[in-house]
């Protein structure tokens, strides 16, 4: 597989404006932080659902936001049809949901296939008031009735693009890309 | 790293340390599942499990059957006692006729050695050995394995005791494989009549001084010791065996330092370990039935998944 850049969707300057606009949007949505908590999906909701909560606390000048970390691998719903038996790693969500406003957190909203396992997923925890979902990049192409509550930014792309997401935590620099894969041979 | 393939867990003798680390560590996983709220996942929608125990447990049985539903496959009991095996039914004619009724996974418990091997080349369905003879049970010492990791850290250059009945032992056989694997050092403890010959060359040392080789280790895992050798005439009584071999709270103070100690169950009391000691400081019998739900949560997970490799 190469990969051939198209075009830069986010630099790190143009991310954190962007992930600051949804923290204020999930403020104003929830009326202030009472009773909320921010869940990333991993990998990379993971650093994302922290920075969230960091930028809420600092915007309320308040205490912390519980964040919590949720790995879907065992609520996916290919897994009998993948060639490899994808890697199980660890949930941690140090906090009761009930009735809590959840924000469930990821970085690309694509098929809605990762957002239906992740609220199958939550639901194992307890019944939290709601469950909201915010996403860095909205690139479309849904396979299920899911949608995004907070969106950094809509991106229009075709099949055979993908959009690749580098946070500092994971990949050493905050960058947003759309990419034109193809395959070797 | 991910990736490390199971077609059949039919042993631990000659499993690489990377698929026992890959097990182990997606066991860690089921560990947290177990605590949910809701300790239940849809991995295994569609798989159905077959748990075909030609020997009696209860424990193993329970452990797997708990095991399956949590990760919601369908599971289906066969137990020797009640069925066509007492018409004379072979017991390849009666996985073949499970098999017929499309299972994917089955769960063998069996008296002889080898039973859950000679099914695995038969039949295509994944074969999970739950204890064949004495010779191997390979989720047992993967539980075991799984326990020791949280208690005491990594497994390289621990020092385990496995004391008693070793030359009847499937738990011992496989405890000895994996943990060589896993880089940890064995010694085997227990009466000469006991003791298989074939040990020494599994890298492990052999003494028949328990005092002995309390001072060595770090981590005592006593066998059960089967009544029925008393009539064999193995030992000369119960009460000699306990003299020589049994686990008591006055051996371990006189050893000095603090021992992990482990059991599989069913347990005799007061012969080879006394009350105290199983139900006192260090004990971590129970804690090893609680993970042997995750161990075989992780087993029937990696082995469900993807797509089956043709041997």
């Amino acid at each position: 597989m190469t990969e051939k850049v198209r075009q830069q969707i986010f630099d790190a300057v143009g991310m954190e404006r962007t992930l600051a606009r949804l923290a204020h949007e999930i403020l104003e949505a929830n009326a202030g932080l009472a009773g909320l908590a921010l869940i990333g999906i991993r990998t990379r909701g993971a650093p994302l659902a922290e920075r969230l909560a960091a930028l809420i606390s600092g915007i309320e000048q308040a205490e912390e936001v519980p964040v919590g970390i949720l790995d879907i691998t065992l609520h996916r719903d290919d897994y009998l049809m993948a060639r490899k038996t994808p890697q199980v790693r660890a949930t941690e969500i140090p906090f009761g949901i009930n009735d809590r406003n959840v924000v469930l957190v990821d970085d690309v909203l694509f098929t809605g296939r990762t957002a239906r396992a992740a609220l199958d997923a939550i639901l194992a925890y307890g019944r939290p008031a709601t469950i909201q979902l915010a996403v860095l990049i909205d690139r479309g192409h849904r396979e299920m009735p899911i949608q995004g509550d907070f969106v950094g930014k809509k991106v229009v792309t075709l099949p055979g693009e993908e959009v690749l997401v580098c946070l500092k935590e994971v990949d050493g620099r905050d960058e947003v890309i759309l990419v034109e894969t193809s395959d070797d041979n | 790293m991910n990736g490390v393939r199971f077609n059949h867990l039919l042993g631990l003798e000659g499993l690489s340390r990377e698929a026992i680390t890959e097990i182990l560590d997606s066991a860690e996983v089921f560990l947290e599942v177990l605590e949910r709220p809701i300790p239940k996942v849809p991995s295994l929608r569609g798989v159905t499990v077959a748990n075909l125990f030609f020997e009696p447990s209860t424990r193993t049985r329970i452990s797997f059957e708990l095991a399956e539903k949590r990760l919601s496959a369908d599971v289906t009991n066969f137990s020797a006692s009640d069925s066509s095996l007492s018409k004379g039914e072979t017991m390849l004619d009666t996985a073949r006729n499970i098999e017929a009724m499309k299972v994917d996974v089955v769960v063998v418990r069996h008296f002889a050695q080898g039973a859950p091997h000679f099914l695995a080349n038969r039949i295509s369905a994944a074969v999970i050995n739950a204890g064949d003879g004495a010779h191997e049970h390979p989720t047992q010492a993967l539980l075991d394995m799984l326990t020791l990791r949280h208690q005491i850290g990594a497994l390289d250059d621990l020092k385990v005791l496995i004391l008693g009945d070793i030359a009847h032992s499937r738990v011992a056989r496989s405890n000895i494989w994996g943990l060589r694997t896993m880089g940890a050092n064995v010694k085997l403890c227990g009466p000469l009549a006991l003791m298989p010959r074939e040990v020494e060359q599994m890298g492990v040392e052999v003494t028949y001084d328990l005092n002995e080789a309390l001072a060595w280790c770090d981590v005592v895992n006593v066998l059960r010791l089967q009544l029925e050798r008393q009539r064999e005439g193995l030992i000369p009584s119960l009460r000699d065996y306990q003299r020589s071999f049994g686990l008591t709270r006055r051996r371990l103070e006189q050893a000095g330092g603090e021992k992990v100690i482990m059991h599989p169950g069913p347990i005799n009391r007061g012969v080879e370990i006394d009350s105290d000691v199983a139900d006192g400081p260090g004990s971590v019998i129970l804690r090893q039935v609680t993970y042997g739900v995750a161990v075989r949560m992780a087993v029937l997970y990696l082995i469900s998944g993807g797509e089956r490799l043709i041997e």
